[in-house]
């Protein structure tokens, strides 16, 4: 039974309801959380920690948590904007993140964070980590160097059967995606088109496709990604 | 004692150069040569990139002519789309390449003229540094210092409407372009409110051009005998000898204007020119297989351009260019500072070409792309601003880069420079132990009139930071000045 539920985002009275999670609830409301790995209509899966907020005082992922009457919910002050920052400079300095060079830039979205941000430079060391490059797919090209290990690959992308094509392989820091060899090799293009989407950098890329998009008609040319995800008119 | 002078720059990080002058007990000049760290790492690190990147992530060699490096990696993956050398595009994706092209050599070799070498035609080579830069051209020759800056502006507009942006934009892609002009845009370059309209580019560039030529009438002694020296030429001509700086074949004639590459197609440039490493500078050598290392070396860039094309396909360009090959009674022009003269044409050359694309309809086209069968090896040849480009790339059945071999423009004029300064270091350093400040400049003025791609030959508004010092063979000091 879907609640209605009452609730403050920094002292702000909003209402929602009890099915929704915080992102979901403070879109609502006018209020953008920023998200990565999130992918509206899959399961969430809370790997990047990006939309973290204070809920009641306790830092929980806005994607992951459901909304609940009388939560006091924390999104814009200082300590966890500067949370958020981190977190995005974390991960530019853990892959290998090469802007000028990539098709994805101007439709990506590690990159349209960064923007929104106004991150320089981060703060953290780069790490150079050797990081692979996949083309043995004749549909797709999977460059590891750009992979920030969101899920949104593994959550979206199935078979007509419902089994994943993308999984992860190893543990721990070496950890990484991998194709279901059998199922990557019959990939429809729709799929491998699908795959590209739904990756929010440019780790999976469909072959031959480069720079089809003009400059100027890219996602992100002329629209921040919060403006994207909650209109002007709308915005707070 | 022989002694040894060393000019370098004193604060770049990136692409320096320096030169040494090696001098005898009695003060004669016994070599000169120019050092160059050069951007080899690029051929490495993009291997394993997939080919479509290529043309994007290797204009990053250049903030200055980055679109001759995009359209010359383009043009080697329509190679390997099965789009075919040059000629296989469509209408529309190739007269859009060709619009940016002519769009960035207008405004290099505008910038060029106008910010780097007018200061020093205005105020003379042994003027003060602190007068001879684009900032004294402003104060004295309003004028002139607001043409560059327009031209310059027009030349990268075109370059925004092409590619995309005017830095680095990605419109040429393997077998074309992703964009054509919207009749707006065009419109705007046709029409666009004075003077940025290509009519006024036209009138502007014909301005430079008498500019130069009264500059030449009252310097003739020094504009023709400064660096003068006789050579082989090369560069890319179209098939029935025009010039033309996108696409054709590799032509080069020697010093009496004799054929000595006939017209040959570039796929196979490897089978006629060869690149010689020497111990004492990153840049390479390239030269003429057939003539070997020692005579086989040419030059390249605006004034080779002149000496190979047999005519120019633009009728106000083909009349100076008439003159040009007059003065020299139709032998090729050897005069280092001819090579303004020779920019300058090329200037009025692409601002006419830019006309007659802009009124082509093909330009506001909407077919891109052509692809055929894949390839697994591409060249790709460029007349880009200061000559000659090649980008030569193999990939792998996976997409993948596997090979890049790159020869720039400054590399193929690699052994011209180093002559240039030679003349140079003679004419002014013989029989002197102490540096003048005329030497300095003189050197500098040398390096410049090839307009290299190394940031010292662009730097702090056309002042060269050099270091000169006189050094002994066990590597003492004698001698030492600074230019700025
Ligand atoms: S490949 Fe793309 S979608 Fe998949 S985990 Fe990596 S970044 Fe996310
Ligand atoms: S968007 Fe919530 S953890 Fe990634």
């Amino acid at each position: 039974m879907n609640n209605k539920v009452n609730f403050t985002i920094d002292d702000k009275e909003c209402t929602s309801t009890s099915d929704k999670y915080i992102v979901e609830a403070a879109r609502e409301n006018g209020v953008y959380i920023p998200t990565l790995c999130n992918y509206d209509g899959v399961k969430p899966a809370g790997s990047c920690r990006v939309c973290t907020v204070k809920v009641n005082k306790r830092y929980l992922t806005a994607c992951t948590t459901p909304i609940a009457e009388g939560m006091e919910i924390e999104v814009n002050t200082t300590d966890l904007q500067d949370f958020r920052n981190a977190v995005v400079e974390l991960l530019f300095t853990e892959g290998n993140h090469f802007c000028p060079a990539c098709e994805k830039s101007g439709n990506c979205e590690l990159q349209a964070l960064a923007y929104k941000f106004q991150i320089m430079a981060p703060r953290f060391p780069f790490q150079f980590n050797e990081r692979y490059i996949d083309a043995s797919n004749p549909k797709i090209y999977h460059d590891h160097n750009r992979c920030i290990l969101c899920k949104r690959c593994i959550r979206v992308v199935k078979d007509d059967k419902g089994k994943s094509v993308f999984a992860f392989e190893n543990r721990a820091r070496q950890i990484r995606i991998n194709f279901d060899s059998k199922l990557g090799e019959v990939l429809t293009d729709e799929l491998a088109e699908k795959a590209m989407e739904v990756c929010p950098v440019g780790s999976i890329l469909v072959k031959g496709k480069g720079f089809k998009d003009p400059i100027g008609t890219r996602k992100f040319d002329h629209t921040p990604i919060d403006k994207i995800v909650i209109p002007e008119k709308q915005n707070i | 004692m022989p002694k040894k002078i060393t000019i370098e720059p004193v604060t770049r990080v990136e692409g320096h150069g320096k030169v040494t002058i090696h001098m005898d007990d009695s003060n004669q000049v016994v070599q000169s040569r120019l050092h160059i760290v050069e951007f080899r790492g690029f051929e490495r690190f993009i291997q394993g990139r997939p080919y479509w990147e290529a043309p994007v992530l290797v204009q990053r060699l250049c903030g200055i002519c980055p679109v001759s490096h995009h359209l010359a990696a383009a043009k080697a993956m329509d190679e390997i789309v099965g789009a075919g050398t040059g000629d296989g595009l469509t209408p529309t994706g190739e007269k859009m390449r060709r619009l940016m092209h002519y769009g960035q050599i207008f405004q290099s070799h505008a910038l060029h003229f106008f910010h780097l070498a007018s200061p020093d035609m205005l105020f003379g080579i042994e003027a003060d540094p602190n007068i001879r830069n684009i900032i004294g051209v402003a104060l004295e020759h309003q004028d002139l210092a607001v043409q560059g800056v327009m031209m310059r502006k027009f030349g990268q507009e075109v370059i925004q409407a092409t590619a995309g942006k005017k830095i680095h934009g990605t419109g040429a892609i393997p077998g074309g372009m992703n964009k054509s002009l919207t009749p707006e845009e065009r419109d705007s370059f046709l029409l666009g409110k004075d003077p940025l309209n290509v009519d006024k580019m036209i009138e502007w560039s014909l301005g430079a051009l008498d500019f130069f030529k009264s500059y030449h009438s009252q310097n003739r002694e020094l504009v023709d005998n400064f660096a003068n020296f006789p050579s082989s030429h090369l560069s890319l001509v179209r098939k029935d000898g025009a010039m033309d700086l996108y696409h054709g074949v590799l032509r080069a004639v020697d010093a009496e204007g004799k054929k000595i590459l006939h017209d040959v197609d570039y796929q196979k440039y490897y089978e006629y020119i060869g690149e010689e490493v020497r111990s004492w500078s990153y840049m390479k050598f390239p030269f003429l297989k057939e003539y070997g290392k020692e005579k086989g070396w040419y030059r390249v860039g605006p004034l080779a351009r002149m000496n190979t094309a047999d005519f120019i396909p633009t009728p106000l360009a083909q009349k100076e260019h008439e003159i040009f090959r007059a003065y020299t009674n139709g032998k090729p022009n050897g005069m280092s500072m001819h090579m303004h003269w020779a920019r300058l044409i090329e200037i009025l050359h692409s601002a006419e070409m830019m006309k007659e694309l802009l009124y082509d309809p093909d330009i506001t086209g909407d077919q891109l792309v052509t692809k055929g069968n894949k390839q697994y090896e591409g060249v790709g040849l460029i007349e880009a601003p200061r000559g000659t480009l090649f980008h030569h790339y193999r990939i792998n059945e996976d997409d993948q880069i596997d090979m890049a071999n790159l020869i720039v423009s400054t590399t193929n004029n690699n052994t011209p420079m180093n002559l240039a300064v030679e003349s140079v270091a003679k004419d002014y350093m013989n029989g002197h132990a102490v540096i003048s400040e005329g030497m300095m400049n003189a050197v500098e003025v040398a390096i410049r009139a090839y307009d290299p791609c190394l940031s010292c030959a662009t730097h702090a508004l056309g002042k060269m930071p050099l270091e000169i010092k006189i050094l002994d063979k066990s590597g003492n000091i004698l001698d030492k000045k600074r230019s700025s």
